[in-house]
């Protein structure tokens, strides 16, 4: 990682940890994967579902020892419009992380792309035990299963709850209520 | 200022001091983080409503039956809202614990994807109720970037205003709700009037003295009335005084630090790695404020400490909230001094409405008027996060706009929510008293826990 806020080929390759091997790209790359600058200036990285517990502990080992957020998007009705590096294919949801390295005051940020015939993810929670409750959330709200989390339920929504409600084909008031004197 | 052992006022520290001592080899070792510190501390209870409904028909294990099984809440005077735990006790003793969540949860993410940018503070200012400021201030944050819009410094400054009035509001609350937890009742009543007059400037300002939809995309909704320097000096003049009298009733008190001192500790290590923030972390000593390490708004242009704990325990949690309150107030009689003449959102008129004296001689005002108000404005498309320090820590906003007037996906990082994940921690090996005080001093509004 670099100190300036605008990717830098290089320095970005030479910070990624010597194990996490940048494939060959055209573009930027960071910690072995694609790299962009976002609208806010901070770095984004796109790991494939594959790495991403690689890519974390890479991340992790490089000094970024918060998980400051993880939450979900999910593209259904959006498809195909988002900007993504050259090889990274589009996927119905997205999960989002973000990462903060206290030393250095920085911020880094992971797109991964999960499909969602397979939703299904690492979880972070043996590198960040502070991604739990974030990563409940996250299936509690978008179904994405996080494997290796150790107590995988729901959070928010109550535990007999049908559906993910930030699914976006989970339709606002579909839920009839009953109410006293009604017919 | 009651000057003490604890006294957890500590001088802008520009190097954090952050040990480097784990991660440094092997990155591709999937287990070099802190697989196991929350087993090894007995802070996590793995088990989900349906396990604990199949626990209630189990068989008695004799030889292991020494623990017991508790509910505290939902409605518990101290669960400050609907927070449920669960208890494993020994005796008095907690071995376990699990918050449960979810009670006041209503779909506000889902609600803000129905919403156009415009009607957006509305909902996000619901959250955190004690801070409503806050909220809308990092969602205006984040549609700003995602546009590019540049707000006058007017607005910038007013912004500031009323954040540090609503971190000094806040803090108060919890002086309040800290002393009623642990006895100290008339405290609740001295809390609760000192806030008052905080909200009795907001009411002034915006019109409400809760949920405010003040700060909007574009800057804030209207102009500081006449008399606000009136209003906000005589605040400061009274402040002051009375938190002299809550040194007087607490701090150097000696059942108030028996109470609270050694109670719920954390070290920076486990602070950390629980992604917390705020006072929660700054008390483990780890001296990190969104508004000195990551300036948003002018935090850059005025002077004040960020101040840092030792012990990691209640107390210092205390005593940090304590003088961020005097910090505050010291950012604010700068404000008062620096406030720059101007408009006070941005002149925009695709984002911002026109002045109403506008809409009656100019036909385009009208337009967009109607426009703004009807169908909203329209966001470039992108992603965005924006942070800002909210009084319980990092209060993120992340923004997936489509390139409509409505947000794709709108989601709040509430730092509540993050910092009620230290709870198990701090109360494992503590005594069920002790637990009352460990929840009050992490603060959580659960409002913005359950969204």
């Amino acid at each position: 990682m670099t100190d300036e806020a605008t990717p830098d080929p290089e320095g970005a390759d030479a910070a990624s940890g010597d194990e996490v091997i940048a494939a060959e790209s055209t573009g930027p790359m960071a910690f072995g994967c694609p790299l962009v600058a976002s609208a806010d200036g901070q770095l984004v990285i796109h790991p494939g579902r594959d790495e991403w517990l690689l890519v974390a502990s890479a991340i992790l080992a490089d000094g970024f020892r918060m998980c400051i957020d993880v939450t979900a998007v999910d593209f259904l009705t959006f498809q195909g419009r988002r900007e993504l590096p050259a090889g990274i294919n589009a996927e119905r949801y997205e999960l989002v992380a973000s990462f903060i390295n206290h030393e250095r005051r920085e911020r880094i940020r992971a797109r991964v792309q999960i499909s969602a015939d397979d939703a299904t993810i690492g979880s972070l929670t043996n590198l960040y035990p502070g991604a739990d409750y974030l990563e409940r959330e996250v299936f509690d709200m978008f179904g994405i299963n996080f494997e290796g989390h150790p107590d995988l339920s729901r959070i928010l929504m109550p535990e007999n709850w049908e559906g993910h409600p930030l699914r976006k084909d989970f339709a606002t008031g579909a839920i009839p209520v009953q109410f006293k004197g009604t017919n | 200022m009651a000057v003490t052992d604890a006294e957890p006022q500590a001088p802008v520290d520009n190097t954090p001091v952050i040990e480097h001592n784990m991660a440094t080899d092997a990155a591709t070792e999937l287990h070099l983080g802190q697989v196991d510190l929350l087993p090894r501390n007995h802070a996590v209870m793995r088990m989900s409503e349906v396990q604990m409904a199949e626990m209630a028909d189990a068989p008695l294990d004799d030889e292991n039956d020494q623990t017991m099984l508790m509910n505290m809440g939902p409605s518990h005077p101290s669960t400050h809202g609907v927070l449920r735990l669960m208890l494993e006790m020994d005796g008095e003793t907690v071995v376990r614990s699990k918050p449960v969540v979810g009670y006041l949860h209503t779909g506000m993410e889902k609600t803000g994807e129905e919403l156009t940018y415009l009607q957006g503070p509305t909902n996000v200012t619901r959250m955190d109720y004690a801070a409503p400021f806050f909220n809308e201030l990092a969602f205006s944050l984040a549609v700003e970037k995602l546009i590019g819009l540049e707000i006058p410094e007017r607005a910038t400054w007013i912004r500031m205003l009323m954040s540090e009035m609503n971190r000094i509001s806040s803090h108060l609350l919890f002086m309040a709700t800290n002393g009623m937890d642990l006895g100290a009742v008339s405290m609740m009543i001295y809390g609760w009037r000192e806030r008052e007059e905080v909200l009795r400037f907001f009411e002034l300002v915006t019109g409400l003295r809760m949920n405010h939809n003040y700060i909007r995309p574009g800057g804030v909704a209207a102009d500081l009335p006449d008399g606000w320097r009136d209003s906000v000096g005589r605040l400061l003049d009274i402040l002051p005084p009375r938190l002299e009298e809550y040194d007087i009733l607490m701090t150097g008190q000696p059942i108030w630090r028996e109470r609270l001192q050694g109670v719920g500790v954390m070290g920076a290590d486990e602070a950390i790695a629980l992604s917390t923030t705020g006072p929660v972390l700054r008390s483990a000593g780890v001296p990190w404020d969104l508004r000195r390490d990551m300036p948003y708004l002018a935090y850059d242009d005025v002077e004040f400490d960020v101040v840092v704990g030792t012990y990691g325990d209640a107390f210092d949690r205390y005593a940090i909230r304590l003088n961020e309150i005097r910090e505050s107030m010291r950012i604010v009689h700068q404000i008062l001094d620096k406030m720059p003449k101007g408009d006070y959102r941005a002149t925009d008129t695709k984002v911002t409405p026109p002045p109403r004296a506008r809409i009656d001689e100019s036909m385009e005002a009208l337009i967009h008027h109607f426009k703004i108000f009807t169908e909203g404005f329209k966001v470039p498309e992108g992603e965005v996060y924006a942070a800002v320090e909210s009084p319980r820590g990092e209060l993120g906003c992340y923004i997936v706009s489509d390139g409509g007037p409505k947000p794709y996906r709108m989601h709040i990082r509430g730092p509540s929510f993050i910092n009620l994940q230290t709870l198990p921690h701090m109360m494992s090996q503590g005594l069920i008293a002790d637990a009352v005080a460990v929840i009050s001093s992490v603060d959580p509004i659960m409002g913005e826990v359950d969204r």
